[in-house]
């Protein structure tokens, strides 16, 4: 670690940020990044971590504003001046990566003109050549291309993972000490979200770059930090170096959060934290987690615990910290299931294209699929596989194919609407992404009961009681019924899909990266809500995920797809912890685990000898 | 339902709300209190405003004011049933063209482009030539000149909600078309057509008061606000409240509903964005 003067990087000093009603969003934040230190800013949707984050850049949106405290940035304060100065300071002393690079890039400027303006405006005086040469460093540093082709294509020419390094490269192009990266790679496949964690990685060895690194993903974020916040209904509740705190975590939060991370290599039950994330306004008396937390006694829920240093450097907001150690973590291994008979659903040969004449392009070539009854099969690949459409084209979504999807001994019709009542009641399908599939402008109750009446048929009394033994299933209360769509949380709307799947009393379920918009504590709970489903309703599932993670939580077997070929079919444990293929092993050594740095010597030995590189 | 009364937090929601409803209480209530009959002579003509009557007298001696409290009924409800027949018919065509895709799409598309390439009057005057002059005539060519830009808007948000994942899902589960579009689209979509639907209603009223001013829709002695400034334009120096009251009567109701539907649009697409992001 550098030496470093007091002024260099982050001081945040009891930062409280408030609305125009009165109510904190966050509150009692103090934060120290140095240069060429790394800190996580991590926590659930709604823990205050973005806010804090663009609180350091002397944004505060518009009803908020920062009521107390004081923030400063490499000597600069950061709070209470005018716009005119903050503008000139961002950029310089601190910048911002946003998470979504295809809309923070303007799509009407070419890559290095929008370098150019960035210098331009930060850099008064200099000179052409001292701006071209430094674009070609900055591009250099992320690893992009400098030749004048690439300087001259606009953002939709490129892949995420290129627009998002463009977006850092503009970040570091003035040389600022700090840079704020709000969930950076969130949105990005595996492989990519490894070479941009790589690129962000060595911007802090090689340059002295500090970094606010914004994640709700813990595995991520111990890979870039070397400290770690963990936020809670604003508050810091524990913060340290990241070997500590997430190694031997002390608050029962933190520890809730690193239960809930799926990992491939052990095949452990994934464990939700109970309740749901308390909202600004609503802070309960006392500790904020106490309504959650297994450990609560009389004395959490009298006033807030302070944040005390229980090791070096390791600060923790909990009363019953010394507790937190002996909670715990169910580790045992789930025992593979064996499944025999015929297949409920049989996938064959089937290729699927898009478009038609001169621009028709086949994106699924000859992919087989089995699943029996009572069986999750995980369908594995990055973004653009085909597992997606796959998928579709099972439910009845897409008829551009060929092949057959045989169900139950029966050939499926390719469009659902040429199937039978009966095919489309038992095959059900949850999608993406639970702020797209529900109708804002239908009520929960009527979104659930619309397949109870026309692929079960049930109707008054019968209907209702389905619609709240579906309610109970997916431990959702009652009165949810008359909410609309988006007076839910992102794991309440999912229940919500999952009810609605449920309804028809289906017996296949297809479910499309279900769990990928949610956060990893609620995740573990939808996980776990499937699992206990699959059990008891004897359901067969089709998981569509990218996550390794989640695969190994929750599949029997494991198909994994590249470029819409088949590259590997295995049972789940084979197919991790001794994979045949080459994708296969690109992708287990991409995916960001917990406290374990891709490559790293602490690999699995099984695993470590066959890892390419 | 508070959320309807949302645009009314807006400054233009209000102002657009108090000039409609003035222009609304005008045409309906203001026949009950017109102090004359609007046919009916009641001193010199062309007299300016006096104690008497209050806006004076136009060319035949009839009072302007009660002439205008008279004027507003036909033009709104005229207007309002053009639009709600252009709209019947743009919302079926826009529908099913955004939604079935494939061949319909590019063939109601194209029938669409024809009639939107027809000038508004000139059309009103060849179809009022062919079938003489009736009100049924009216109201029917506005809808015809209203329909295919409806049909075009329409087909543009239908585009983009019905790759929405619910609808996948009301597919999937085997809905019929009518009931996806009834069920799953319209609801997202009217957010976007009410905004369109007051700028829709204002062209009715402009077009029928023009048709009115050309002598191809109403006709004398009717008393109606196009009508009145077209009659009454000759003698707007003698008496400009003829002219001018009825003109600021058409205004108030096509700026009061444009600021109304705007603000009605802005609401609801916050409320939906908002559900959206979080």
């Amino acid at each position: 670690m550098t030496d470093s003067r007091p002024d260099e990087g982050v001081i945040a000093e009891g930062v409280r940020i408030t609305l125009d009603n009165g109510d904190d969003i966050v509150e009692g934040v103090s934060l120290r990044v140095q240069p060429g230190q790394a800190l996580g800013l991590v926590g659930e949707s709604g823990s205050g971590k973005t806010t804090t984050a663009l609180a350091l850049l002397g944004y505060t949106a518009p009803g908020v504003s920062v009521s107390e405290g004081r923030i400063d940035i490499a000597g600069e304060e950061m709070t209470g001046r005018s716009e005119r100065t903050m503008r000139k300071l961002r950029g310089r002393v601190i910048s911002y990566v946003p998470q979504d690079p295809a809309t923070s890039l303007n799509p009407a400027q070419r890559i290095g003109s929008g370098l150019r303006v960035m210098l331009a405006t930060h850099r008064e005086g200099a000179s052409g050549s001292d701006i071209e040469g430094r674009i070609r460093q900055v591009l250099e540093d992320v690893h992009l291309p400098t030749d004048k082709e690439f300087l001259g294509r606009f953002p939709h020419q490129l892949s995420g993972g290129q627009q998002q390094r463009v977006t850092i490269g503009n970040a570091v192009s003035c040389e600022p000490p700090i840079v704020v990266l709000d969930e950076p790679t969130t949105g990005l496949d595996v492989v990519t979200q490894a070479r941009v964690i790589e690129a962000v990685d060595r911007l802090r060895r090689e340059h002295g770059l500090g970094l606010v690194y914004v994640s709700h993903d813990l595995a991520v974020v111990s890979q870039v930090a070397d400290r770690v916040a963990v936020m809670y209904a604003g508050r810091i509740v524990e913060e340290g170096p990241t070997e500590s705190v997430l190694g031997e975590p002390r608050h029962p939060y933190t520890r809730g959060l690193i239960d809930a991370i799926p990992d491939p290599h052990t095949t452990r039950r994934l464990r939700g934290i109970p309740g749901i994330s308390v909202g600004v306004g609503e802070r309960p008396e006392g500790c904020s987690f106490a309504p959650r937390c297994s450990l609560a006694i009389d004395a959490c829920r009298a006033a807030m615990p302070t944040l005390d240093e229980v090791a070096v450097g390791h600060g923790v907001r909990c009363i019953r910290w010394k507790e937190v150690g002996a909670l715990a973590t169910d580790t045992a291994p789930i025992p593979p299931r064996h499944l025999e008979g015929e297949p409920l659903l049989t996938v064959e040969d089937l290729c699927i294209g898009y478009g038609s004449g001169r621009q028709a392009k086949q994106v699924v070539h000859e992919v087989k699929v089995e699943l029996q009854r009572g069986e999750c099969v995980a369908l594995i690949g990055e973004s653009g596989s085909g597992k997606t459409t796959t998928a579709r084209c099972i439910a009845g979504l897409h008829a551009q194919a060929s092949g057959s999807v045989t169900f139950d001994g029966e050939v499926l019709p390719k469009r659902a609407q040429d199937r039978t009542r009966d095919a489309r009641r038992r095959i059900q399908y949850i999608f993406q992404n639970p702020y797209d599939s529900l109708n804002p402008r239908h009520n929960v109750h009527d979104q659930i009961m619309r397949p109870i009446r026309i692929l079960l048929g049930l109707r008054g009394a019968e209907a209702e009681k389905r619609f709240e033994d579906l309610l109970d299933r997916v431990r959702l209360p009652r009165q949810i019924g008359k909410r609309f769509p988006t007076e839910l949380s992102g794991g309440e709307r999912q229940r919500v899909a999952i009810a609605r799947a449920l309804a028809p009393e289906p017996e296949v379920l297809i479910c499309d990266e279900i769990t990928s918009a949610l956060d990893v504590s609620v995740q573990a709970a939808v996980l776990e809500l499937l699992e206990e489903l699959r059990e008891e309703l004897g359901l067969a599932m089709l998981f569509i995920t990218h996550d390794l993670g989640v695969v190994s939580s929750i599949a029997d077997r494991g198909v994994v797809l590249q470029h819409g070929r088949i590259c590997e079919t295995a049972p789940i444990r084979d197919l991790l912890d001794r994979p045949t293929a080459d994708y296969t092993r690109e992708l287990l050594g991409a995916a960001p685990r917990l406290l374990r740095r891709p490559g790293d010597e602490s690999e699995p030995a099984h695993l470590g000898a066959e890892l390419p590189r | 339902m508070k959320e309807r009364f949302k645009f009314l937090r807006l400054a233009s929601g209000k102002i657009g709300f108090g000039l409609f409803l003035f222009a609304i209480f005008v045409a309906f209530v203001g026949p009950l209190l017109a102090p004359h009959s609007p046919n009916e002579s009641v001193g010199l003509p062309l007299a300016g405003p006096s104690g008497g009557d209050l806006l004076g007298t136009d060319d035949l001696g009839r009072d302007v004011l009660s002439r205008v409290l008279h004027g507003g009924s036909s033009v709104v409800l005229l207007a309002f049933i053009a639009t709600v027949i252009a709209y019947a018919v743009g919302l079926l065509v826009g529908l099913i063209a955004g939604y079935r895709r494939g061949l319909t799409d590019p063939v109601l598309m194209r029938g669409v482009d024809v009639m939107l390439s027809l000038p508004p009057l000139l059309f009103l005057l060849v179809l009022v030539t062919a079938t003489g002059t009736s009100t049924a005539t009216l109201v029917i060519g506005v809808a015809i000149v209203q329909a295919p830009g409806i049909a075009r808007l329409v087909r543009t948000v239908t585009l983009e909600a019905s790759v929405r994942g619910y609808v996948e899902a009301a597919i999937a589960r085997g809905e019929k078309t009518s009931a996806i579009l009834r069920r799953e689209i319209l609801p997202n979509i009217v957010p976007s057509l009410l905004a369109d639907a007051g700028l829709r209603f204002t062209f009715s009223v402009l077009l029928i008061a023009a048709a009115n001013f050309l002598a191809i829709g109403l006709q004398p002695p009717s008393s109606d606000w196009g009508l009145m400034i077209s009659l009454n334009r000759k003698y707007i120096s003698l008496n400009p409240w003829s002219v001018a009251a009825p003109a600021i009567m058409i205004i108030c109701l096509t700026v009061g509903i444009n600021l109304m539907g705007d603000a009605i649009g802005r609401t609801m697409g916050r409320s939906r964005a908002a559900g959206w992001s979080r």
